[in-house]
């Protein structure tokens, strides 16, 4: 589904990526984690396609397309979807005709035909139960006002809503209290299918608990120092990074 | 720089006002009132119209459609009745029916070229009188108004519609009346060769009563006429609207006033509207401008001659092209406890130039004033401008006064957070602009209204001139 070949990528004339590889397959879902810094938020972003990132080398293939050529909105339209870290608020902008119009164009660009107000509101009320999502909300001007957890869980709804083949989760589990972190991985451990993918980004072991990972890698100074199965994320909890980082030093090209 | 003896209208005004003062034509009219407008035409005479070197007008250049010549419409004492208007009776419908509020059930009342069209008026709600000003000013009951206007001092434009206004809509609510429904004002402007207007409107609202009026400003077919057209078959006849409105909000009386401005092409309009507000009044005023007009200048004062007044003021400019729209705002707290809040936004795309200046007068005795002003802009594109000026004078000590105004671009946050869903950056941005002026128009409390409103913002959104 998405293989991410050398990529490197700069931000404001600073490296960030230095040469990240990954293959993500159908079905799968990959956990990353790393110390603060490290450039997992710039990964996702390089993904979702913003702006102020600029890839300086490698490629991105997704679904055996030239992933990096894409707008950001076409990459959602093919079906990539950024929960992101810090959702922002916008004010005056209502959350539901937000998420109409942006199903409406993922729709048209799949060459469906829209949903008639009847059906949309038949598949929100389906997809604010299964992330327990309040209603009161759904009508609000987006995030603005939500609290922490609210803002993450709205991000799940949203995931819900425009079903991505390619989900990536940037630390949706910081926020949410526990019978949150709960609600949500029950949410997207129904989402999952072998149609689509996650790529989930975390610190702690404990979502990795709900939403079982195939394969966890850590990124650290822009790049995958190291992969493996779940049982790396509870060495990770026991012995933090240190140890990678010597290694990664150890081991980094001189020059 | 132009002097005043180059500008035809200068000329075309002086000289109309010394034909009509020979011929007596305003004869008919109280000696009071002859005076009055003499002595305005003395102050017009003096300041000729506002240059850049005016401090009211430093941002507001309006030589270049100074240089067009102007016929003197609807001077006083002649015609530029209804009749005239038989011609583009087709025109003014069509633009009747762009005005219409969807939905609004209310009395509509429609004045073409600042003439009320009385054969349109359905029945009235009881306590509201409707009159022209034609026949108001004939009334001694009520030519006071006309002969002691609000501020007998104005220059410019104000002045020039003092000496020579012709006709508007005499409104009075009785003491306590409170129409079930709001009016509709339609003010069609229309020309087939290039004119002057200057209606002169009066709105008396007296104890208890509250009044809701809607006014919507729209032109027919500017310059559509055969005589107008260039020898290419473009319409070029254009229209300057000067227009003055009084209002007169007494205690405890409650107005709720709505101004949607939406004309067309080569229309110039200036609006100079004064509301004198007396002890515990509530007076709201909502203005929208949008793109067409090429120069839209409102000049909104409120005074608060009396005590424990409130007053909201909510704006939104939305200008394209090579508009100039400019709101100058004066609150005017004379007296103690009162409340005033503005919030006033402008989105300017393409070439546009926006001007905003507000300015909260507290005086010495206007002790416990509260006084809130805040203007936001949103420049969309690389050419557009905005001058955006608060200014807050204050000389009475105990007071709540806070003023702010931004400029800004598009939040790329924002914006990439809304593509980031799939949503085109076009529509991306005609949402965030709908956001802006949620602001504003939110405080819109007839839903009907409100809906026309944002149903005019998503027709003006650019989706590829940005
Ligand atoms: N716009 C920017 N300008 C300069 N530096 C930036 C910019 N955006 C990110 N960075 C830097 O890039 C590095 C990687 O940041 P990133 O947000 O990707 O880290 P992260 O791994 O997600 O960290 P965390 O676990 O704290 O969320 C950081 O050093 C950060 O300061
Ligand atoms: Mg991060």
């Amino acid at each position: 589904m998405l293989i991410i070949k050398n990529l490197h990528a700069e931000v404001e004339g600073k490296q960030i990526l230095k040469g990240i590889n990954l293959t993500v397959g159908a079905g799968e879902v990959h956990a990353i984690m790393g110390p603060n810094g490290s450039g997992k938020s710039s990964l996702a972003s390089v993904l979702a396609g913003k702006e102020n990132y600029e890839v300086t080398e490698g490629e991105v293939i997704f679904q055996g397309k030239n992933l990096l050529e894409m707008s950001p909105e076409v990459r959602a339209r093919e079906g990539v979807f950024l929960a992101f870290q810090y959702p922002i608020e916008i004010p005056g902008v209502s959350n539901i005709n937000f998420l109409k119009t942006a199903l409406a164009e993922i729709r048209t660009h799949k060459g469906l035909p829209p949903l008639d107000a009847k059906e949309f509101l038949r598949l929100s009320k389906e997809k604010q139960k299964l992330v327990e999502f309040d209603a009161k909300l759904v009508n609000r001007s987006l995030n603005e006002g939500f609290s922490g957890g609210e803002k993450k869980r709205n991000e799940i709804f949203q995931l819900a809503m425009l079903e991505p083949a390619l989900s990536i989760l940037d630390e949706t589990d910081s926020g949410l209290d526990i019978d949150a972190l709960r609600i949500v991985s029950k949410g997207v451990n129904k989402l999952r299918s072998a149609n689509n993918a996650f790529i989930i980004i975390t610190h702690y072991q404990r979502l990795l608990e709900y939403i079982v990972p195939d394969f966890v890698h850590v990124l650290y100074n822009g790049r995958i120092v190291k992969s493996g199965t779940k049982e790396l994320a509870l060495e990770l909890e026991e012995k933090g990074y240190d140890w990678l980082k010597e290694e990664a030093h150890e081991n980094a090209p001189t020059i | 720089m132009m002097t005043p003896q180059d500008i035809p209208l200068y000329e075309e005004v002086v000289n109309g006002f010394n034909r009509l003062s020979a011929a007596d034509a305003l004869g008919r009219e109280s000696s009071d009132l002859r005076r009055t407008r003499q002595s305005a035409f003395e102050r017009f005479r003096e300041s000729g119209f506002p240059t850049i070197k005016n401090e009211d007008w430093k941002y507001t250049n309006i030589a270049r459609w100074l240089k067009d010549e102007y016929a003197l419409g609807g001077i006083p004492g002649g015609s530029g009745g209804a009749a005239a208007y038989g011609a583009v009776a087709e025109n003014v419908r069509a633009a009747v029916e762009r005005a219409r509020v969807a939905e609004l059930d209310a009395y509509i009342v429609l004045l073409v070229n600042g003439v009320w069209q009385k054969e349109d008026a359905g029945g009235l709600p009881k306590g509201v009188e409707l009159l022209t000003v034609a026949e108001a000013r004939q009334d001694p009951a009520l030519s006071g108004y006309f002969e002691r206007p609000a501020d007998g001092r104005e220059r410019y434009f104000a002045a020039l519609n003092t000496a020579l206004f012709s006709d508007g809509l005499f409104i009075r609510v009785d003491a306590g009346a409170l129409p079930a429904k709001p009016l509709h004002i339609i003010h069609v402007f229309t020309a087939d060769h290039n004119l002057l207007v200057q209606p002169r409107h009066v709105w008396v609202v007296n104890r208890q009563a509250e009044l809701k009026v809607i006014e919507s400003v729209v032109t027919a077919g500017v310059g559509t006429g055969a005589e107008a057209a260039d020898d290419k078959g473009q319409a070029t006849a254009k229209i300057w609207v000067n227009s003055l409105t009084e209002i007169i909000v007494h205690s405890d009386a409650k107005v709720d006033h709505t101004v949607v401005q939406t004309p067309g092409e080569r229309t110039r309009l200036v609006q100079h509207t004064t509301v004198r507000q007396k002890r515990q009044s509530l007076y709201n005023n909502y203005n929208f401008t949008f793109p067409g007009a090429d120069l839209v200048r409102n000049d909104l004062q409120i005074r608060l001659e009396e005590d424990h007044t409130e007053t909201h003021l909510y704006g939104l400019y939305l200008a394209a092209g090579q508009q100039l729209v400019d709101n100058h705002t004066l609150v005017d707290h004379q007296k103690p406890a009162c409340f005033s809040n503005e919030l006033y936004k402008g989105v300017l795309l393409e070439q546009s130039t926006g001007v905003f200046n507000g300015k909260v007068y507290v005086h010495r005795d206007a002790q416990k004033t509260n006084a809130f002003q805040q203007n936001n802009n949103l420049v969309i594109s690389k050419k557009a401008t905005i001058d955006s000026k608060p200014e807050l004078e204050i000389f009475a000590d105990d007071v709540k006064c806070s003023h702010g105004s931004t400029v800004g671009q598009f939040s790329e946050e924002a914006l990439f957070y809304l593509r980031a869903r799939g949503i085109s950056e076009d529509t991306a941005k005609g949402l965030l602009i709908n956001a802006f002026a949620f602001d504003v128009t939110e405080k819109i409390k007839t839903a009907a209204v409100e809906a026309h409103v944002n149903q005019l913002i998503s027709q003006h959104i650019p989706l590829t001139h940005a």
